[in-house]
């Protein structure tokens, strides 16, 4: 810094230069532009130089030859993906799982923190409030643990509930079709209190005049959130939700992993493109080819947030991410 | 006729509050009711979760799970592990994540834009998983090292940016009237925007510290060595692979008997687990702040 105040006290034009250039500015606030440096250096590290890595979706990748040594091959790690068959199915799996997800989470949410904002006694509603908001610290490893203790075919819960009663046990593990349910139920389980924060933050927000004013008037309480509430909600539900169909084509694998596990029988209708990938890469070691899907997937991952994004910004500028 | 739309408003609110409650209390028992099934399988008798598969009312009530645990030590030296990456991952990821989100909060800083667009970019778009992992195994050679299970996640770019959304709120003419006094701008950071800062960073912090506490992601793609499995990794272990697993937490075990796998993962899980529960009520009201000031983001 004492530098540059040096020179500018020596020629006013080098100052006019140097002012607009990046030197200067670097070093007038150059203890700034160093405490951002561990951060910009670990985002070229670890986001940025994997960019780079997307060439091994078009290449023959050999461990021993590198990223850079192994010879191309075009596009056969693509025709290979999308030639299997499996592209249609773990895509559709991803996005329509994603889809129930919202939906389920969205309708019983909104629903729970109107009828929480409603409650006249505080004790019980900050006591099930709590309850509602704390599945969001349990990890998904515990998550697959407790998967097993209701639905396991031999001893989960259910099925010994189900045989106490003299029913016949459900066979969990050879019904694909039952699985998108238990994952919708997870789903909720896990991330309803966390939206329910958010949506009674916002109603709070409200003003009380409105719903004052619609009492004296003679509305009943369905009436009034179905033409006070949930209009005014609206913004807040319509930015979650584009918000999450920005991630439409990302699934949890956490989630995915941890509940489905690797029982094969359920793949039909569980398996997404994240755990599609994590098996051609630890089990299969196929490298191109899990490289192709998930390059794949950043490809309708960018499109979706970029598209979702440009909605957000119009509906409310401020949440939006760019 | 006012009366009547009274009356009829009155049953209408009646019939409201009947379904609010048992909503609320419904969606309350099924939120509770795994925690339920886990403390219920941790105490049962081995045999009866056997016999009568799992029940959320045992009959047999024993604590051999919890004996198996503590008779080895491969639960202690998971928790080390955890706990270990969890106050490294946070103390290391709040330096990076705060010195960025004070730099980014300034107005002065010409680049600011820029350097956010560079941080943005990485949400939109990433070069997927191979590549990353080719990465952090062949390049930086950091698997089976404790870093690893930290380092990759030590910027989260949401918490980054919920964080310079506090860090604006100081007032420029604070950080201005310092300068006059001639304090540079790592003593502003350190002794004016930190202190300024308390209940974010606790938020953001709380924030790392749940996720370096639940994630088993990095372990389950970097680490084998079974010394350097975090608790997740070691739940996941105990479904996957159960009895050789089960084994191997208690090696002392005389031969032939047969460890209580299956109430065990239950214990397992209470334990991982149990901090969190412990601590939830006090910090409730921090996530809470942060989920509504960062709004719809996160």
């Amino acid at each position: 810094m004492s530098t540059v105040l040096c020179e500018a006290g020596h020629s006013q034009k080098k100052v006019k230069l140097k002012k607009n250039g990046i030197l200067y500015e670097l070093m007038k606030n150059k203890i700034i532009y160093l405490m951002m440096l561990p951060g910009i250096l670990f985002f070229f590290i670890f986001a940025y130089i994997p960019m780079v890595g997307v060439i091994m979706a078009f290449k023959d990748y050999n461990i021993k030859k590198g990223i850079f040594g192994s010879s191309w091959n075009g596009l056969d790690n693509f025709k290979f993906f999308f030639s299997s068959g499996d592209a249609f199915r773990i895509t559709f799996n991803t996005v329509f799982l994603n889809l129930l997800f919202l939906i389920f989470s969205t309708v019983i949410s909104v629903a729970l923190a109107i009828f929480l904002n409603g409650l006249t006694r505080k004790v019980f509603k900050k006591v099930t409030q709590s309850i509602m908001f704390l599945p969001y610290f349990v990890s998904w490893a515990i998550v697959g643990i407790i998967t097993q203790g209701f639905f396991a075919s031999e001893n989960g819960a259910i099925n010994s509930f189900l045989k106490s009663i003299n029913m016949e046990p459900v066979n969990w593990n050879s019904s694909p079709e039952l699985w998108p349910i238990i994952l919708v139920l997870f789903y909720i389980w896990k991330w309803c209190g966390y939206n329910i924060v958010i949506y009674l933050a916002t109603i709070a927000g409200f003003d009380t005049e409105c719903f004052e004013a619609a009492a004296i008037d003679g509305a009943s309480k369905f009436q009034q959130i179905r033409y006070i509430t949930i209009p005014l909600l609206k913004p807040t539900i319509i930015i979650l939700t584009l918000l999450q169909i920005g991630k439409i084509f990302y699934g949890d694998f956490g989630m995915f992993y941890s509940i489905i596990g690797d029982n094969g029988i359920l793949y039909a209708t569980t398996d997404v493109i994240d755990t599609y990938v994590y098996r051609a890469l630890r089990l299969m070691s196929d490298f191109g080819m899990a490289s192709a899907v998930g390059l794949y997937q950043s490809v309708m991952c960018f499109v979706m947030v970029f598209g979702s994004n440009l909605l957000v910004r119009k509906y409310q500028s401020d949440a939006a991410l760019f | 006729m006012n009366r009547s739309k009274k009356l009829k408003n009155n049953k209408s609110n009646i019939v409201y509050n009947i379904v609010a409650y048992s909503s609320i209390i419904l969606f309350s028992v099924f939120c509770l009711l795994p925690f339920w099934l886990m403390v219920a399988g941790a105490f049962t008798d081995e045999s009866a979760i056997i016999q009568n598969g799992y029940q959320l009312f045992p009959k047999k009530f024993s604590l051999a799970a919890f004996d198996t645990i503590f008779a080895g030590n491969r639960v202690l030296n998971s928790y080390k592990v955890t706990v270990l990456v969890t106050i490294m991952g946070t103390t290391l990821a709040m330096i990076l994540t705060s010195m960025m989100a004070y730099g980014l909060s300034l107005k002065t800083i010409k680049y600011r834009n820029q350097i956010s667009f560079y941080v943005v970019f990485t949400m939109l778009f990433s070069g997927g998983l191979v590549p990353w992992y080719i990465l952090i195994t062949q390049y930086l050679k950091l698997q089976d090292t404790i870093w690893v299970l930290f380092v990759p996640y030590l910027i989260n770019p949401w918490y980054m940016f919920l964080l310079r959304k506090f860090f604006t709120t100081i007032p420029e003419s604070l950080i201005e009237s310092a300068k006059i006094d001639g304090a540079n701008d790592f003593y502003i950071f350190v002794k004016i925007a930190l202190p300024l800062s308390l209940p974010a960073l606790a938020t953001i912090g709380l924030f790392y510290s749940l996720f370096f506490w639940n994630d088993w992601w990095l372990g389950l793609l970097f680490v084998n060595d079974r010394r350097l499995q975090p608790l997740q990794l070691l739940l996941r272990a105990l479904v996957s692979n159960l009895s050789s697993e089960v084994q191997a937490l208690n090696p002392n075990a005389k031969q032939g008997i047969i460890p209580p796998a299956y109430s065990v993962r239950m214990a397992t899980s209470i334990i991982t687990i149990g901090p969190i529960i412990l601590f939830y009520p006090f910090v409730q009201k921090y996530f809470v702040k942060g989920l509504t000031v960062g709004a719809v983001k996160g």
